[in-house]
């Protein structure tokens, strides 16, 4: 459930980085906490966030939740499938990528968590 | 993460079931209660399309006897209680002398002379000394909260009755709605009531606390071959909201009148007394500023409780329930705004966070069973 390749937040997101570029999601723990997703509001790509910035929302039936960007850098993809299928968060939410971010300052990646941190902090 | 309960919280006779069965447990008005087991959509869902088993324990019950029960409960509740036959109930509204709402309640009469009052849990303590107080002075009636003497289960959907029908002898479905019958469910002994808050057929178990563990697994087993699924408080939010009934605390309360809130048809204008008569009437002759409209937005968005409103560039009013409803896969929401732009058809906007999302007055209920 939490993958050894992926670096993890304290907010709940994950990020898959390929040399300078990150993917980034949220975690599985996430989607349970917030329940069945309806909504995802998701950033145009060129806007630039800075580590722990909001990058967009979620909302499930019952509330909203703000989205953080685990580092910091340029949005190159967003992933708008999302908008016309919010649930497939809940399916899998290590598959359902939200953008795709050009990192600006690769160090900021070893203050992330790894995969059994991460497991700790959840328990 | 998982963080201690809070020791005050009250537990309804079923807790331990709630939590074998995984649910997420959150406070609401004073209790421990379940939000979800396997998914607000999935469980609304089961509801919708074949049934669902809900712990209402929490609400509360306050009963009126005597020789003047009937003169008390018209006093206190604004629909006409003298209407009711024994076996038979009415929803209705505990009113203010304003005309707004103590609580909003299901009045039962149970014999001739015996009135049972299902109330609102957060409200329990604040309406047992409401009652109490504004029937002092009705000769031979007295008021007992008698909450705790009394869990509460709730069967809805449309195979609610086929799956109960074998666990009891009374003949359920000569039960009408909002009329309710005495027998035995499972071998226990039921209050069982026509009644519910999903907009789907289902009937409520009024059942002694020690029963209701055993009521509640027999329910289950009963119900397994149809997918029986346990619903939590976020399904029940969400099923009452789509099917345009009104939550105390959201919707309605001290601040609004019952006509404000759409309720016009539980009030007993032919009663000679009653609480917030005046005020009513007056505002009946007067016509009210603002009304409580169903919307459903039109643009991407979902209003959630306390969003703004706006026509025409103006704050209209306020939205006070909102969701995105999963049977019907609609945002939409309740909302109090200017009399003006009440009516269906008009186009409003919703201030969801930071943008203008329209939307439009739509006409409740957003769904109603076929």
């Amino acid at each position: 459930m939490y993958h050894a390749d992926l670096k993890y937040s304290k907010d709940h997101e994950w990020i898959s980085v390929t040399s300078e570029t990150g993917r980034v999601g949220i975690t599985d723990y996430a989607q349970r906490q917030l329940g069945d997703v309806v909504y995802v509001e998701l950033p145009e790509v060129g806007q630039v966030f800075n580590q722990g910035e909001q990058f967009g929302l979620i909302e499930s039936v019952k509330a909203v939740s703000d989205l953080f960007c685990p580092v910091s850098g340029e949005v190159i993809e967003v992933n708008a499938a999302l908008e016309d299928n919010p649930e497939s968060v809940n399916q899998s939410a290590d598959d359902a990528w939200m953008i795709t971010i050009k990192l600006s300052d690769p160090e900021e990646l070893s203050g992330l968590l790894d995969a059994e941190a991460y497991s700790a902090l959840v328990v | 993460m998982t963080h201690a309960t809070d020791a005050d919280l009250k537990r309804t006779p079923l807790n331990a079931r709630h939590r074998a069965l995984g649910a997420r447990m959150v406070p609401f008005g004073g209790w421990d209660m379940p939000v979800e087991y396997s998914g607000i959509t999935d469980e609304h869902m089961a509801v919708r399309t074949g049934v669902g088993l809900f712990d209402v324990s929490h609400m509360g019950e306050v009963e009126i006897a005597g020789n003047g029960a009937l003169e008390a409960v018209q006093r206190i509740t604004s629909n006409d209680a003298s209407r009711l036959a024994v076996g038979q109930a009415q929803y209705s509204a505990l009113t203010t002398h304003a005309g707004t709402f103590v609580d909003d309640l299901l009045v039962y009469r149970l014999a001739e002379a015996h009135y049972l009052l299902v109330i609102n849990a957060l409200n329990i303590a604040k309406d047992a000394a409401w009652i109490k107080e504004e029937i002092a002075s009705v000769t031979d009636a007295v008021s007992v909260n008698s909450s705790s003497r009394y869990a509460l289960l709730s069967v809805q959907g449309p195979r609610a009755l086929e799956v109960l029908q074998p666990l009891t002898a009374v003949e359920l479905d000569s039960i009408g709605y909002y009329w309710f019958a005495s027998g035995e469910v499972a071998s226990i002994r039921a209050t069982i009531s026509r009644t519910g808050y999903t907009g789907e057929d289902g009937f409520e178990l009024f059942v002694s606390p020690q029963s209701a563990e055993r009521l509640w697994t027999t329910v289950l087993e009963a119900g397994s071959g149809a997918g029986i699924k346990p619903v939590g408080l976020g399904a029940r939010d969400t099923l009452r909201l789509e099917a345009g009934m009104r939550l105390y605390g959201n919707d309605i309360d001290e601040t609004t009148t019952v006509l404000e809130a759409g309720l016009g048809w539980v009030v007993g204008w032919e009663k000679a007394v009653f609480n917030g008569r005046e005020a009513l009437t007056r505002q009946k002759v007067e016509g009210v500023s603002r009304k409580l409209v169903g919307f459903e937005m039109v643009d991407r968005g979902i209003a959630r409780h306390g969003y703004a409103v706006y026509a025409g560039g103006d704050k209209v009013g306020a939205v006070t329930s909102g969701t995105m409803t999963p049977y019907l896969k609609k945002a939409v929401g309740m909302a109090y705004v200017s009399v003006e732009v009440s009516t269906a058809g008009t186009e409003i906007a919703i201030a969801v966070r930071d943008q203008h999302v329209a939307a439009q007055v739509v006409k409740m209920p957003f769904y109603k069973r076929a």
